[in-house]
């Protein structure tokens, strides 16, 4: 699927920019968005160490542990049978999503990763994603933060008198969205012949 | 507004020591766990590296070819029929794709027109119910062996159509106009 993406996006790109004159443009934004992947892992490299230090700071505490026997019930429903919930794979996912309901963004993703690379370690079939895959990473990109502090902020610069009214209406919107996903991530599963086929 | 900015400016120091405070209650070594966990904070970063390279390079050429205007025209008419009204359907079309791409249509557009609009309404219940769907993807997946990403796509692209069209109907619903 990304192979197909990621062709296509730079072929459309490529054929688009020859019609409308902006190939220029278009050559220069690939060497440019090589060096803004380079920026951004750089300070994505600083959370991931702090996130990943403190994580195992709570690991051998035994907070995690804790905080993922309140999430049990929600894992049971997202991820049913599959996943061990009391393994490391169950934890890191319970670290992401407390970080997300914390509005804490820069946190959810470095728990993200490492809840995948436990589910990686997982998977029976690590070249195609497992059931517990898609269903986390469906989850993280349905947006499932509390209070959407980016957009409240920039509400406020630009002059609202009630910067945060929109609240009721992205926590509606949020759980509609991350619903209809993952009703489609299941519906999609459900129909995959190959893992009926038993190919999986 | 001051009262909740503080506190979600309080939430990052307080976990920070409710997890230290806790490592220290049971006695563990915080401070060798904290630089071992760390140190994985590195082969991480290097791992989806990669990934990003790929997805940043191809979202930027298709920005600067011109194609996602191209693409906001065709699906105009089709998002319009939701309910999404054309002013805010670059965004639609941009959030999915590109995060800082998207911030900057949100500030145009809540600069234009005003926050409390209707317009500014809907982009702002946009911005903040979604997420950079193909970022996210492309970087969870980069840390792990998987090639056949399958019906990941798909489905999170389900959920940000579901999650524009029920932008507009919130904010009709919540706030009138």
């Amino acid at each position: 699927m990304m192979t197909w993406i990621f062709s296509g996006m730079v072929i459309l790109a490529t054929l688009t920019g020859l019609a409308t004159g902006r190939i220029e443009a278009v050559s220069n934004a690939a060497l440019e968005g090589a060096a803004e992947a380079v920026t951004l892992s750089i300070s994505l490299l600083g959370a991931l160490c702090l996130w990943n230090g403190i994580m195992r700071v709570g690991e051998a505490a035994g907070l995690t542990a804790r905080l993922s026997r309140l999430f049990r019930p929600l894992l049971r429903l997202l991820f049913g049978r599959e996943l061990d919930p009391d393994g490391p794979a169950a934890r890191a996912i319970t670290l992401n999503l407390s970080a997300n309901l914390l509005g804490l963004g820069n946190a959810a993703t470095p728990f993200g990763l490492a809840a995948m690379k436990e589910l990686d370690r997982l998977n029976p079939h690590p070249e195609t994603a497992s059931r517990a895959m898609v269903m986390f990473v469906v989850l993280n990109t349905a947006s499932i933060e509390l209070i959407p502090a980016t957009a409240i902020a920039l509400r406020q610069q630009n002059g609202s008198a009630a910067p945060a009214e929109i609240l009721p209406a992205v926590w509606i919107v949020s759980l509609l969205s991350a619903s209809a996903a993952l009703a489609a991530a299941r519906l999609l599963t459900a129909r995959d012949p190959r893992r009926r086929a038993g190919r999986r | 507004m001051s009262g909740m900015q503080t506190v979600s400016a309080a939430v990052l120091p307080l976990v920070l020591c409710l997890m230290l405070g806790y490592g220290l209650a049971s006695r563990v070594r915080v401070f060798d766990l904290f630089l071992e966990g760390a140190k994985e904070g590195i082969t991480v970063t290097l791992r989806v590296l990669p990934a990003l390279v790929a997805i940043l390079v191809a979202v930027q050429m298709l920005q600067a070819s011109g194609a996602l205007d191209l693409l906001t025209g065709l699906l105009a008419p089709l998002l319009g029929l939701a309910g999404i009204p054309a002013e805010v359907i670059p965004l639609a079309i941009l959030r999915p794709i590109s995060g800082s791409g998207s911030l900057a249509i949100v500030d145009y557009l809540l600069s234009h027109y005003h926050p409390d609009s209707l317009i500014g309404r809907i982009t702002s219940v946009m911005q903040g119910s979604t997420e950079t769907t193909f970022y996210t993807i492309a970087i969870y997946y980069g840390a792990t062996r998987v090639r056949q990403t399958g019906r990941t796509l798909p489905a999170a692209l389900t959920g940000d159509l579901v999650g524009f069209i029920a932008s507009a109907v919130a904010v009709h619903l919540l706030f009138g106009g």
